[in-house]
């Protein structure tokens, strides 16, 4: 087992590396925005007074070094400042939001990975059948399209006809089959964005095995098609598998912007944008590194489980 | 014979594969009977269709071939009649398939002894737990290694020869009637085909079940078949009994198989006086902490042929990367003409470089697919001696000349408009083209058929007499080393076992370990396995 452990801790070691790195990306990029944060929050006419003492008040006199330090330091206690706009303890601020953003990911997961395995292995077990090409064009068709007309079509159909509410507003009070109500049309929007993807790389991870020795041998013993492909192609096609779900697991999170806008849906991505808007530069880094936080998690139990999947791995000699 | 005694006909099979130019015929009319318990060798070259009829003999067809005419009976039904889930009953359960590669052939997620019994579970033959104990017994019979645990163990876990085994008894789960075999030994080393070859041997006798023994090696199928068919591109050329076919051929195709094994290179004369071009003087070298080399010495003289011979894992293809400075010696050194060459190839001069080329066991990998032979042989020219514009190209022409190929024919084309044996010739010009006094060559005939092999036996003994030079070849083929060796060097776990002239290191007394791998090489005598086999009982091996 020595050697799995040393992949997974490596691993582990370069995602820190990687979120360090982001952290300071994050940090620098809003450090080189044109201005001054302190001018551009108080607007023109603020006289240079104010200006100065908002500036102290915001530390910002302090050097870029010793304020990224106190601003990572932060975030590794779960500190993430006051907002600048509503004056509003960040953590408080982005909970809920999180919070949203978390279940409607999880909502859209839950029906699009099971969906587009599926989906891919009929595709890969009916190769070149008419299954196998109207799986691929309704898949392909919804993927070409932008997602925000994706959604208006779905509003048009579905909610203009009055099964659904085209606004995903949230409340809390509301039951969890309300909210799996609610917010149906994101998660199908969603749903509809990222299958194609997962279930043409299982599709072809699949179709990528079937010219192997093993499976040539599994036919010759005589086994069903569906269980050569369920048996003994899809264990060793996991890790390409692994990978495209993680990858869209991540866009799930952080690639939502455009759907929550349209359901007006309470998520960290409209937070972001709202937040862009105000140039209230506290949230829109902690935004981000939550983002990045996700896509690096990831990836990294992508690489994990990848890594599991491969029986010389998991059985050394 | 009677009707009833045979298991499998096949008559005027035609199978067609799919080219460029849309489907062309690989199998050309083939009949074929099979009697019950009877063992049937298929012999011939790459190309001659051997595998792709012992894959219809189960009604079966690789992706881009297809059968297109002919019957298959099988127990007097015709599987090509046949639905495919009656197909299915017949696969594995009555017919069933040993392949070439059993390290590829089980799916590396699971267990051997699940692998064992996925088919008679399936085919309804037996339980998950009469499969399992079966397996044991097969596996002790098929004499594995702890037979009672070796099921539990990944594909990974367990070496070529075992799994060939392994792969074998799982054939025998479900008693088939007919089991084909494909080249099951061959990408075993020579002292683990024959513990291979008896036990599928006596598994084969003792359960009564037919066979189809498909194989490119004539001295293989003497020892298993009780008839033997000779095929040539796709068509049957001859067939009879074993023992008439080795005494007496009758096509002249099947004699000059027979023949082939007879080249010898031209005895070289060495004065004493000579030094070596290449010496490697106590060389140790390891792969990260694991030694494969221990103090490893011999000489290479000019114009002579070095046979570097050992089985895989023996350290001889190490020894050729420390040689060209692919691989740093943890001690020792390499001396070209009395110079100590510098260990890493990037530290040594253009002019060293030059004096020792190698040549490639897969000319398929080791040319570029996408150049023409003019820029593979033209770039090492022009690095190594400077030579430009017409001065290479006449050089390329000169080179082309000397491996017996068209210059006019052959400049423009790409490897992948040649035969096996052209890209192998291209692969020596290559070599020649930076005027090496020495050239490895690395197991350069093992991929190749054997009369094609010759050929390139032949060509480098003539270029060895032209061009003075000396050569290292590498090999895991006895007979090769018969062939063409002047000194011989045998090599196991990354030591010299023994070492020196041809005549003496193959004459008794032998160095145990070598006298193991010279009786292992099968011969031509139907009797030898058995002979080898009695001989090492009653001597206690």
């Amino acid at each position: 087992m020595n050697s799995l452990w040393l992949v997974i801790v490596k691993r582990l070691g370069l995602g820190i590396v990687t979120l360090i790195a982001v952290s300071i990306i994050i940090f620098v990029a809003i450090e080189m925005l044109p201005g001054d944060i302190a001018q551009i929050i108080l607007g023109q006419s603020a006289t240079p007074e104010t200006v100065a003492v908002f500036r102290q008040e915001l530390g910002l006199d302090r050097p870029a070094l010793t304020r990224y330090l106190d601003w990572a330091g932060g975030m590794l206690r779960g500190d993430f400042g006051t907002a600048l706009a509503s004056k509003r303890d960040v953590s408080e601020l982005i909970q809920s939001r999180i919070f949203n953003t978390l279940f409607l990911a999880a909502y859209a997961a839950l029906i699009s990975i099971p969906l587009a395995i599926s989906l891919g292995l009929l595709a890969a077990l009916y190769r070149g059948s008419v299954l196998d090409r109207a799986v691929n064009i309704i898949s392909l068709s919804s993927v070409s399209m932008p997602e925000f007309l994706l959604a208006y079509i779905l509003v048009f159909l579905l909610a203009q006809t009055g099964f659904f509410p085209t606004m995903s507003d949230l409340t809390p009070t509301m039951s969890f089959q309300e909210k799996l109500y609610v917010t149906f049309l994101p998660a199908l929007t969603l749903t509809l964005v990222i299958t194609a993807h997962m279930m043409r790389m299982t599709r072809a991870a699949i179709v990528n095995l079937l010219a192997s020795a093993y499976i040539e041998m599994a036919e010759l013993k005589g086994l069903s098609r569906t269980r050569i492909i369920l048996m003994h192609a899809f264990p060793n096609a996991l890790a390409p598998i692994i990978n495209v779900v993680a990858i869209n697991l991540a866009y799930l999170i952080t690639g939502v912007v455009v759907v929550e806008v349209v359901f007006v849906y309470p998520g960290l991505g409209q937070l972001l944008v709202d937040s862009v808007s105000k140039r209230d530069v506290v949230v829109v880094q902690v935004a981000s590194l939550i983002f990045a936080v996700a896509y690096i998690l990831f990836n990294l139990l992508a690489d994990i489980f990848s890594t599991l999947s491969n029986p010389r791995l998991r059985h050394p000699k | 014979m009677s009707q009833s005694d045979e298991i499998l006909t096949i008559k005027g099979l035609h199978i067609e594969g799919k080219t460029d130019e849309g489907w062309s015929e690989i199998v050309k009319g083939v009949d074929l009977s099979l009697k019950k318990g009877e063992i049937l060798g298929l012999i011939g070259e790459s190309g001659a269709g051997k595998s792709t009829i012992g894959l219809a003999a189960m009604g079966y067809a690789r992706g881009g071939c297809r059968i297109s005419a002919g019957e298959i009976i099988f127990d007097g039904h015709n599987l090509l009649e046949m639905s495919n889930k009656g197909q299915r009953r017949i696969r594995g359960r009555r017919i069933a398939y040993v392949a070439q590669s059993a390290a590829a052939s089980f799916n590396p997620t699971y267990k051997l002894i699940d692998q064992y019994s996925e088919g008679p579970v399936f085919h309804h033959v037996m339980s998950k737990s009469e499969a399992e104990h079966d397996a044991k017994e097969l596996y002790r019979r098929m004499q594995l290694p702890d037979p009672e645990m070796i099921g539990y163990r990944y594909p990974h876990q367990v070496s070529g020869g075992q799994l060939q085994r392994a792969i074998t008894a799982m054939a025998m789960s479900c008693r088939p009637d007919i089991i084909i075999f494909d080249e099951p030994t061959t990408a075993l080393d020579v002292t683990t085909q024959i513990e291979v070859l008896s036990a599928i041997r006596d598994i084969v006798n003792q359960s009564g079940t037919a066979a189809i023994y498909i194989t490119h090696d004539l001295a293989v199928v003497a020892q298993m078949a009780d008839r033997v068919k000779v095929l040539l591109k796709g068509a049957e050329i001859e067939e009879a009994d074993t023992r008439t076919m080795l005494r007496a051929p009758r096509d002249t195709y099947t004699k000059s198989l027979w023949a082939v094994r007879s080249f010898q290179a031209t005895p070289k004369k060495i004065e004493s006086t000579t030094r070596p071009v290449v010496s490697v003087q106590n060389v140790s070298a390891a792969y990260e902490t694991q030694l494969v080399l221990t103090d490893v010495s011999f000489d290479i003289f000019p114009c002579q042929t070095v046979a570097v011979v050992g089985e895989s894992g023996s350290g001889k293809s190490t020894a050729a990367r420390v040689m060209t400075g692919l691989l740093e010696p943890s001690s020792g050194s390499v001396k070209l003409r009395d110079e100590p060459l510098p260990s890493v190839y990037t530290d040594r001069s253009k002019k060293q470089l030059q004096e020792i080329q190698m040549i490639y066991q897969s000319a398929d990998t080791a040319l570029n697919p996408k150049q023409r032979i003019r820029e593979i042989i033209g770039w090492p020219i022009e690095f190594y001696t400077g030579l430009k514009g017409n001065a290479n190209e006449n050089r390329i022409r000169e080179l082309l000349t000397m491996i017996e190929m068209d210059p006019d024919e052959f400049i423009d084309r790409r490897p992948g408009e040649l035969s096996g044996g052209q890209k192998q010739r291209i692969g020596i010009a290559r070599a020649l083209a930076a005027d090496p006094s020495m050239i490895i060559c690395d197991e350069v005939t093992s991929a190749l058929d054997q009369l094609v092999a010759e050929g390139i036996l032949r060509l480098l003994d003539k270029l060895q007499q032209d061009l003075d030079l000396a050569y290292m070849f590498i090999t895991h083929d006895i007979a090769t080393v018969r062939a063409i060796a002047d000194d011989v060097v045998v090599m196991k776990a990354g030591k010299v076992v023994e070492a020196g002239p041809k005549a003496e290191v193959f004459t008794p007394p032998h160095d145990p370990y070598t006298e193991l791998l010279l009786s292992s090489v099968p011969e031509m005598d139907p009797d030898w396995l058995d002979n080898v086999l009695q001989g090492r009982a009653s001597s206690g091996n």
